[in-house]
């Protein structure tokens, strides 16, 4: 059941030789992991760098079960290499909603998890570990325990943001979040500069869904001018939802598509498209996932791939910091196709993950010498104004950085260690960062 | 709703079919050996909706069982719409070279059982003049390989069976659905290197319940293979045994 393969992240980079080790089935997880040496589990790649990267990785595509659902609380119990598309099938038309959900349907539920991801909704709602209950998971040692806010807690809040290093999650149970209807009322609203972008997020801290499309490309007076879309879960209208298989991109493309006039062009047509205070009625699919509907676009950066960027800088001096990052992106000329602005909420107490009280900028950066120079510019800035940068997306952070913007890194190793995971689970990542 | 029998509920292929006859609301019988995992199964399929999942563990190389198997079915479900035959080895091909008993054995679990099955299915369903079988064989059938020949012998046997029934049952309005997969990325086959020519199983277990809903005859999927069967048969003998594939 193993033959070796190349894998990446989503950003096709960095790319590594891999042993792929896929067990039939959950009861088979265990037997791999006494087996194997290091390994990390990998569900859909779909974080963008290396933390799924390693010699020997183990699929969990075969582990793709629901457990159990109780229509009338909305507890789900699913295995973890199911990923979120198959989930909203079942879920949505019964009334129930992921209480929090990432930009893509296409990540497995361990994955969600391991990432401890966030959403649109992060000031009202946190991360999706927040709302999960319980988690049963494979030890280094092979032994299986459950763990919870109550049962093992110090392994739980290891687990939730921990990228898969603390142990191979089994299943999991979520609180859903139930909703009356699959629409979702959008309202768009135009921010001509930064400021106003912080300030309309201030003013709308109360509406559940919020992100700003950001124009990275623009500068002077008009430097961080976004498009916000605001969401509400609509009270009518049906469960109807349509959930198509994407359309492919059968090919990386050239990279001159993404060449900086084409992005300028982009970025400046999406800016000048959208409608200020435009209300509309949208459904839940395009909604939460407009990128679901183009397969792989990923591949629009060509074969060397690209890197993603996210971090999260503190609210205090967060205008006039978000200004010092975008000055920089603007004059490295080399910002991105997609770039989102969020304000997030108040940080969990998760010792890995990644979102903290204040602003998050995400852009993608083609491939290059220079753009990895820049992200690590870019590092430097964060670490000074008190930021982080976010694991599921990085490829590149310096141990130096991760240490210093994750200060519970030394409790995680701990925790790691008493639950048997050293030497057992590893990453590209996890030994880039120096942990054990 | 239809009432569905799986024959070989573990095999990937099966289970995703399943998953699409859950979601439609599908009453669901399944057959299959490892009694702990089916039960995974089960549970998954009640959660997709399912009406209902009744599940039974038999070894299907005991063949003295099959009437006994078919008549549970039919009690559990009031009857049988759709019966899907989808168990199977992969032989290991070196192995069966060095054993008679291995090779027979391979035939037997791949060919005689899915015969065995199919003979009394056939009557039940001739009799009532209605019902879909559906019966994975695979392109390894159309020609025999070195690589794979035991198999391949097996999966022929059952491609000219169901042929064969097809014409016989047409008058009866029983429909015989053969499949012939790929290769298809499933636990079967994690032991092969996966390139362009792999399927999803997913993806393969929609196009096998598209070919039942339609009542297809012959389906190759994913649909490419059909072309390449058709070169692959035509090669002179001469020139395929040569051959290294």
């Amino acid at each position: 059941m193993t033959f070796t393969t190349t894998i990446s992240g989503w950003g096709n980079y960095p790319q590594q030789e891999a042993q792929l080790l896929t067990p039939s089935s959950c009861a088979a997880l265990h037997a791999v992991i006494k087996r194997e040496g290091s390994v990390i589990a990998r569900g859909m790649g779909r974080s963008y760098g290396d933390s799924a990267n390693a010699p020997k990785v183990l699929q969990t595509s075969h582990c793709d079960h629901f457990v159990e659902f109780d229509e009338k609380t909305g507890r789900l119990t699913a295995e973890a290499g199911i990923i979120l598309r198959e989930i909203l099938k079942v879920i949505v038309h019964r009334g129930w909603f992921l209480p929090v959900t990432p930009g893509t349907s296409y990540v497995t539920f361990g994955g969600a998890i391991a990432s401890d991801v966030h959403g649109k909704n992060h000031h009202i709602s946190g991360t999706f570990g927040q709302h999960v209950k319980s988690i049963r998971m494979v030890l280094g040692t092979g032994e299986v325990v459950t763990t919870s806010e109550d049962e093992n807690p110090d392994l739980f809040h290891a687990t939730c943001g921990g990228m898969g290093l603390t142990g191979v999650i089994i299943s999991a149970t979520i609180q859903l979040l139930p909703i009356r209807s699959s629409l979702i009322n959008q309202k768009t609203i135009k921010a001509d500069c930064i400021e106003a972008a912080c300030e309309a997020f201030e003013d709308n801290s109360s509406t559940t869904y919020s992100v700003a499309w950001i124009d990275c490309l623009a500068k002077g007076k008009s430097l961080g001018r976004s498009v916000l879309m605001l969401g509400e879960h609509a009270e009518s209208g049906g469960f109807k939802i349509d959930i198509k298989d994407p359309v492919s991109i059968p090919f990386n493309t050239p990279s001159a598509l993404l060449s900086s006039l084409t992005m300028k062009t982009f970025n400046g047509a999406y800016w000048h498209k959208a409608n200020h205070n435009h209300t509309q009625t949208v459904p839940l699919m395009p909604y939460f996932y407009p990128l679901d509907a183009i397969g792989n676009w990923n591949k629009l950066y060509g074969k060397s791939g690209f890197l993603q960027f996210q971090c999260v800088i503190p609210k205090d001096d967060g205008i006039e910091n978000m200004r010092k990052l975008l000055t920089e992106i603007a004059e490295s000329g080399e910002g991105s196709f997609l770039a989102v602005l969020k304000e997030f909420g108040k940080a969990n107490i998760n010792l890995l993950s990644f979102p903290t009280e204040g602003y998050t900028l995400a852009l993608d950066f083609k491939v290059t010498t220079s753009a990895i120079i820049t992200l690590h510019r870019l590092e430097d800035m964060v670490v000074g104004m008190g930021g982080r940068v976010y694991l599921t997306k990085d490829a590149v952070m310096q141990e130096a950085t991760f240490k210093a913007t994750y200060p519970k890194w030394e409790e995680f190793e701990s925790v790691r260690d008493k639950y048997g995971a050293i030497g057992k689970f590893s990453s590209a990542q996890s030994k880039r960062l120096g942990l054990a | 709703m239809k009432r569905v029998l799986i024959i070989g509920a573990m095999s990937a292929i099966a289970e995703h079919c399943a998953r699409i006859w859950a979601a439609r609301g599908d009453e669901l019988y399944l057959v299959a050996r490892n009694e702990a995992h089916v039960q995974t199964i089960a549970s998954d399929l009640r959660v997709r909706g399912a009406s209902s999942v009744t599940i039974n563990c038999v070894d299907l190389n005991e063949m003295d069982r099959h009437v006994e198997l078919l008549d549970a079915a039919e009690n559990a479900m009031g009857g049988v719409d759709i019966v899907l035959i989808a168990h199977g080895t992969l032989s290991n091909q070196k192995s069966c070279e060095l054993s008679v008993n291995q090779t027979l054995q391979e035939i037997q679990t791949n060919a005689l059982s899915t015969v065995s099955l199919l003979t009394l299915i056939a009557n039940r369903f001739e009799a009532k003049r209605d019902g879909t079988i559906c019966v994975i064989s695979s392109v390894a059938g159309d020609r025999g390989r070195a690589s794979n020949y035991v198999y391949g012998a097996a999966k022929a046997m059952v491609t000219a069976f169901t042929s064969g029934l097809r014409q016989r049952l047409h008058k009866s309005n029983v429909a015989v659905v053969t499949i012939k997969p790929g290769f298809v990325d499933t636990p079967m086959t994690a032991e092969f290197k996966k390139g362009l020519l792999w399927a999803k199983p997913n993806m393969v277990a929609t196009k096998i319940v598209i070919a039942i809903d339609k009542k297809r005859e012959e389906v190759y999927v994913p649909a490419f293979w059909w072309l390449m069967m058709q070169v692959i048969t035509m090669i002179p003998n001469k020139i395929f045994k040569k051959m290294g594939f």
